[in-house]
């Protein structure tokens, strides 16, 4: 589903991405873990095409992104940011339906699609009609989820989703993020810095350090043989 | 406003096809003092009795806009002194009248004899003084050295004025105070001045009863009255040109001073001074002036027309400024180009844009918008460039990559977060521009700078007030309209703080 092939990115002659190989399979779900700065986030951004490789393939269920073909390969896929990346000038609903609206839903089928997401994601009626200000973190979040899966696209990446919300929401909302994930089957992508949430909301993990991937498997497995002393202290820091 | 639109685009297709009425027509300027206003409109009148269809635009601004004007064609003729076209229009300082007509006969403009009077500098003293020391020339001044001085500062300050003049009669003064000019005339009423430096036309010799010193080293240079046309008249408006001329030699110093002084003293219109002084230059078979286009100080047309000329270029400023504010921000060289270009822009003197566009737009409301159009654009590219470059990064890739067409970003993203800033500076040009329409009377387009205008050469503050309040007034309006305009444009989420957890 997610092929990337010997990718690399340099700033300034520098190399500070890569080169990533990595595959994950359609359905899979799999968390991205390392240190800031470690590159976990570009390698989200070359997915969806924010970020341009210097060298290498990016392929989302086959295909390059293209100038030609990113809007459409866009669609297909769901980015999730820190605090939901909301714009503040539309209602949590607006910005729900942003996209369909462009491509002409009816307003019908935007509130059928609407409701059933909001089901999904726990965001009660009232507060959709909310601008962005006026919500809570977890509440921007969920409407961030919401966004993400209108046009229901079968990738989903997610940059540090939880990351701006204190302890106990974040436990709340890995617990729902978890049950979404199982209940759609789609191919997840999540990058985060926290090991514990890797293990709860994955199956399968990468180690990411200096722009390049130390090690893959579960958790579990890594834990118990990583390929080396960093990845050892990395995975230990995970919370018990 | 659609009236006003559709008057612009008649201009444009005016100034470029000409005229075909089979009629004579001629267009009469004047510039921004009374003297010209009542010669300009006496010209007016002149040419409509001779069956032309004729048209006073008084009271535009300055010799370079007029000279501007008359060059263009967008006037036929306007009253002007030798003393200015050797100046100001030449730049031929000891040219006689046969070198200035021949030069200006190289630019098709012909130049006539003088009307009769010259309109130049003197120097006056107050009557009883004059009386007591027997004073009739300026060498008799000279010899009075106990006399005091109120000078203008211009005169103080010009090679032809004090400087040049003492020198030449070996002039000294107990006494040489600068002062403005009213002031000063005052000064010489109250008695506590002498000596008075005066136009020889100015109305205030013969309500003060001073006495004009003659000259008698020939010091002043003359600043002969004439009228200034266009040569072509000769073959379109052939009964007009000599109808105007018919003044030539026609009006004495007197006739022309208590022109001035019902203008200026006695509140009388324009018209009806031209049509005075007509009578009195020209006797019994004078033309009476008909329906008149000299200055009006009805300050609600003043204010409308105002309103007007900001709201049209207001209008083609954002329909132009907020594409190239876009594109600035889209491309930061081509970018870098346009700000600096629209910034130039504003450096230019109003007087000097006017004169640069008379060639192009000739007068009136056309070259007046554009003025104001084109000094309004760089808040509004600005205000578009910054509220688009500074849109959180977040905020632009979660649009980017959510899939939406560059097109639907710009509209259902980009703008409205930058409206804010987008606003402000259209808020900025509109306030910007209802200060600075008032130059829009320089050539003849109207608005609240035409009382100003016309307040500043009749020394009335009470005029100059009528159109500075109203305008200071419609600034604040526009400045309270945009708080209200933003409460309705700017999305009521750009305007909540975030919520606190």
């Amino acid at each position: 589903m997610i092929t990337l092939d010997g990718v690399e990115k340099s700033y300034d002659g520098r190399r500070v991405f890569g080169p990533v190989s990595l595959e994950v399979a359609d359905g899979a779900r799999v968390a991205v873990v390392g240190p800031s700065g470690c590159g976990k986030s570009t390698l989200l951004r070359m997915v969806v095409g924010l970020v341009r490789p210097d060298a290498g393939r990016v392929l989302v269920a086959g295909e390059p992104l293209t100038d030609a073909n990113k809007r459409a390969l866009r669609r297909r896929i769901g980015y999730v940011v820190q605090d939901g990346g909301l714009f503040p000038h539309l209602t949590a609903e607006r910005n729900v339906t942003l996209v369909a609206r462009h491509l002409g839903w009816s307003e019908e089928r935007m509130r059928a699609r609407v409701a059933e997401l909001s089901a999904m994601a726990g965001l009660d009626g009232p507060a959709l009609a909310r601008w962005p200000a006026q919500l809570s973190g977890g509440q921007r979040q969920r409407v961030g989820v919401m966004r993400a899966l209108m046009l229901d696209p079968a990738v989903l990446l997610l940059d540090e989703p939880l990351g701006a919300l204190d302890p106990v929401i974040r436990r709340k909302l890995q617990r729902e993020l978890s049950a979404l994930f199982r209940s759609l089957g789609k191919t997840v992508l999540l990058v985060t810095h926290d090991v514990a949430e890797a293990a709860y909301l994955a199956d399968d993990a990468v180690v990411m350090r200096a722009g390049r991937v130390v090690q893959r498997g579960t958790i579990e497995a890594m834990t118990r043989a990583p390929a080396d002393e960093q990845v050892s202290e990395l995975l230990a820091s995970r919370a018990p | 406003m659609k009236r006003l639109a559709l008057a612009c685009l008649g201009a444009t297709v005016l100034l470029a096809g000409g005229r075909a009425d089979a009629r004579e027509h001629v267009v009469v300027g004047s510039k921004a003092f009374p003297e010209s206003w009542v010669l300009g409109e006496a010209l007016a009148t002149l040419a409509a009795a001779s069956g032309a269809e004729s048209e006073h635009r008084a009271n535009l601004g300055g010799t370079e806009i007029v000279a501007e004007a008359l060059r263009a064609g967008a006037i036929d003729a306007y009253p002007e002194y030798t003393g200015t076209l050797r100046e100001v229009v030449l730049h031929a300082p000891a040219a006689t009248l046969g070198e200035m007509r021949a030069r200006l006969a190289r630019d098709g403009l012909g130049v006539t004899d003088s009307l009769g009077f010259d309109d130049s500098y003197a120097l006056a003293a107050a009557g009883p003084v004059a009386e007591r020391d027997g004073l009739r020339s300026i060498s008799d001044a000279a010899r009075h050295r106990e006399l005091r001085a109120a000078f203008t500062h211009e005169f103080l300050g010009r090679a032809d004025g004090w400087p040049g003049l003492r020198a030449r009669y070996g002039l000294e003064l107990a006494e040489v105070r600068g002062a403005q000019h009213q002031l000063a005339l005052d000064a010489v009423a109250g008695g506590s001045a002498d000596l008075v430096d005066v136009y020889t036309t100015d109305p205030e010799i013969d309500r003060l009863a001073l006495r004009v010193l003659d000259d008698d080293r020939g010091f002043f240079p003359r600043y002969e009255a004439v009228v200034v046309y266009r040569l072509d008249l000769g073959a379109r408006a052939p009964g007009a040109l000599a109808a105007m001329q018919r003044l030539v030699g026609r009006v004495d110093r007197a006739q022309m001073a208590r022109a001035n002084a019902a203008v200026s003293l006695e509140h009388a219109s324009t018209r009806d001074a031209a049509g005075r002084l007509l009578r009195e230059a020209l006797g019994a078979d004078a033309p009476a002036p008909q329906a008149s286009s000299a200055p009006s100080a009805a300050v609600v047309t003043a204010l409308v027309r105002h309103v007007e000329l900001v709201a049209l270029s207001l209008a083609a400023a954002i329909l132009l400024g907020v594409p190239l504010g876009i594109l600035s921000a889209r491309r930061r060289r081509t970018g870098a180009l346009v700000l600096g270009g629209t910034g130039v822009v504003q450096t230019v003197p109003s007087l000097a844009l006017l004169a640069l566009m008379i060639p192009l737009l000739g007068i009136g409301v056309v070259p007046a918008v554009v003025a104001l159009f084109l000094y309004g654009l760089l808040p509004i590219v600005q205000g578009t460039f910054t509220g688009l470059t500074t849109i959180p990064a977040a905020l632009a890739e979660s649009a980017e990559a959510l899939g939406l067409t560059p097109g639907a970003k710009l509209l259902r993203v980009e703008l409205p977060l930058a409206s804010p800033s987008i606003l402000a500076g259209v808020r900025t040009s509109a306030v910007i521009g209802v200060g600075t329409a008032t130059i829009a009377a320089l050539v003849g387009a109207g608005g609240l700078g035409d009382p100003i205008l016309q307040g500043i050469a009749l020394r009335s503050t009470p005029l100059i007030l009528s159109g500075a309040v109203p305008a200071a007034l419609l600034a604040l309006v526009v400045q309270g309209g945009f708080a209200l305009l933003e409460r309705a444009l700017v999305p009521r989420g750009l305007r909540l703080r975030t919520h606190a957890e």
